[in-house]
């Protein structure tokens, strides 16, 4: 079945998806909150898969959830935590719930997340993982066996355009390609001049690109990010634009930025689309829209 | 020259597993441990000290030549009535070491170090894993570098997006292993080598444990 989200990235209108992150628990209200918010505004939304190796609720859980919530769920899907056999078995049953939109990650490692001692398995990489998942719909699965019924996914990755060296990142990036992306989501970008030069290169391939735009809520967070984020870069100006927002209006600075490096990126037909992260402050993911001129 | 490379357990940790025992023997080893300074002469005799010191009585100690090897029956031989005398054997080799001496002595064995990698020695008191004997050698196609072991998630189509500034993302003090091999394979002119697409890894080229008959 060719999920809505798919429709949306082939009709060639400008994409919006956002994502929320499954809670450390059952309560599951606020996710549930987050979803209502986001699933009629946004062409799909992502639900993270343990994000920063911290363990969460399942990111499987989460997308059936929007699915029943009336919304377009991406299933994240990282490589730590499952050998193939778990990953295949997850896509078996994502599909058999009309859960067709899947985000290959590697994943963080374990050390950076809340389980330190934990097992980290990398049985597969992102790019093997969305191979898997075209071989699977082929009918078979990574043990060569014929799977009885079908599966069929709209498979995306990830890219960090501002990666230091850049040249082993776009390597990655153009076997994700060659193995089956059909959409990229990219790290956090800010320096639009710098994405341009990337989007150039990236436009000779067949395959739909999401900028990701993460909500700067203070100067410190932004410099935070410089410092810990691999390959997010907030340029020194932006900082100061932050850094000027009267005391306690700074998100409103943050959602002025990323409506208007949203809206550039759409009057410029730079990519295909964006990709919103709030992280924790999604009810203002619709501000960020509507600032953007999108609603 | 490759190493078994080892680190001393705590003394918490090794307090507590002779807890119980008083009359205790103690075998380091000539080979990696002494190269390692954790199991050598100079370590053997600082445990000693500071066990004797605890109240324990040390029935003897001995630096073996080379403990993980099968001689290693007949120098505990020399060592007979002192091992005797002994409740526990504290032993101060990696664990190949402590494996052969318990196959030989009929003992309670105590390991004194943590093992950690087979490591090669890259420059003076600098020791790296470099190899984790995954059984599918792909270093052929990769400039000579192990991605398998020297990319913390044993990547082999390319980086993770953690890599920031040529480091791995675990640790701005180590090289991330993919913008070597690309650095590499770019001076040699064969980066076509990673741009193939490679497909999930073996695991069970020998299944664990191995075995191998001539
Ligand atoms: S690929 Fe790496 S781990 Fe495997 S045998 Fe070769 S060097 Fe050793
Ligand atoms: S940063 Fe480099 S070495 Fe570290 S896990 Fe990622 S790809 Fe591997």
């Amino acid at each position: 079945m060719v999920s809505s989200f798919s429709k949306a990235l082939q009709s060639g209108r400008f994409v919006v998806t956002s994502e929320v992150a499954p809670p450390k628990g059952t309560d599951l209200e606020k996710m549930i909150h987050h979803i209502e918010l986001l699933r009629d505004k946004v062409d799909a939304v992502n639900i993270t898969d343990h994000q920063s190796s911290v363990m969460r609720f399942p990111s499987l859980g989460g997308a059936l959830m929007v699915k029943e919530l009336g919304g377009e769920p991406i299933l994240q899907m990282t490589c730590r935590d499952r050998n193939r056999m778990a990953l295949e078995a997850d896509l078996l049953f994502a599909a058999s719930r009309g859960i067709n939109n899947v985000l290959c990650l590697t994943g963080d490692s374990i050390i950076l997340g809340d389980h330190k001692e934990a097992k980290a398995v990398f049985d597969l990489d992102s790019s093997q993982l969305l191979a898997a998942i075209r071989q699977m719909e082929k009918g078979l699965d990574l043990g060569g066996n014929k799977l009885e019924g079908t599966v069929s996914f709209c498979a995306g990755a990830i890219v960090t355009p501002e990666a230091n060296p850049i040249e082993p990142q776009l390597l990655k990036f153009e076997k994700k390609i060659e193995a089956g992306a059909e959409f990229i989501q990219t790290q956090a970008v800010y320096d639009l001049d710098n994405f341009k030069k990337f989007m150039n290169y990236a436009r000779q391939f067949p395959v739909k690109i999401l900028a990701g735009i993460i909500l700067l809520t203070s100067a410190p967070m932004a410099r935070f990010m410089n410092k810990n984020v691999a390959g997010v870069n907030v340029p020194q100006d932006l900082i100061d634009e932050m850094a000027s927002a009267p005391k306690g209006r700074a998100i409103e600075k943050g959602i002025e930025i990323a409506g208007r490096m949203i809206k550039r990126l759409h009057d410029e037909k730079m990519c295909d689309g964006v990709h919103i992260m709030a992280i924790g402050r999604e009810e203002l993911v619709p501000d960020i829209m509507s600032k953007a001129g999108l609603i | 020259m490759i190493r078994s490379i080892t680190r001393q357990k705590t003394e918490e940790e090794i307090d507590r597993l002779l807890n119980g025992y008083s009359r205790i023997f103690i075998i380091g080893c000539g080979t990696c441990v002494t190269m390692t300074r954790t199991g050598g002469e100079p370590e053997v005799t600082a445990m000693q000290r500071r066990l004797r010191d605890k109240g324990k009585l040390i029935t003897g100690q001995a630096v073996l030549p080379v403990a993980c090897d099968n001689l290693t029956s007949e120098a505990l031989k020399e060592y007979g009535d002192q091992i005797n005398q002994a409740d526990l054997l504290l032993i101060m080799t990696c664990a190949f070491g402590v494996q052969t001496v318990a196959g030989y002595a009929n003992k309670m064995v105590v390991p004194a170090l943590d093992t950690l990698f087979m490591g090669k020695q890259t420059s003076e008191g600098l020791f790296n894993e470099i190899c984790s004997q995954c059984g599918s050698c792909i270093i052929g196609e990769t400039g000579g570098i192990c991605p398998v072991t020297s990319c913390h998630k044993g990547l082999v189509n390319g980086p993770c997006g953690g890599t920031n500034d040529g480091k791995c993302e675990i640790d701005s003090n180590k090289d991330c292993a993919w913008t070597l091999i690309y650095n590499r394979l770019e001076k040699l002119n064969r980066l076509d080598f990673i741009r193939v697409l490679k497909r999930p890894r073996n695991y069970q080229v020998e299944p664990t444990p191995g075995k191998w008959n001539l």
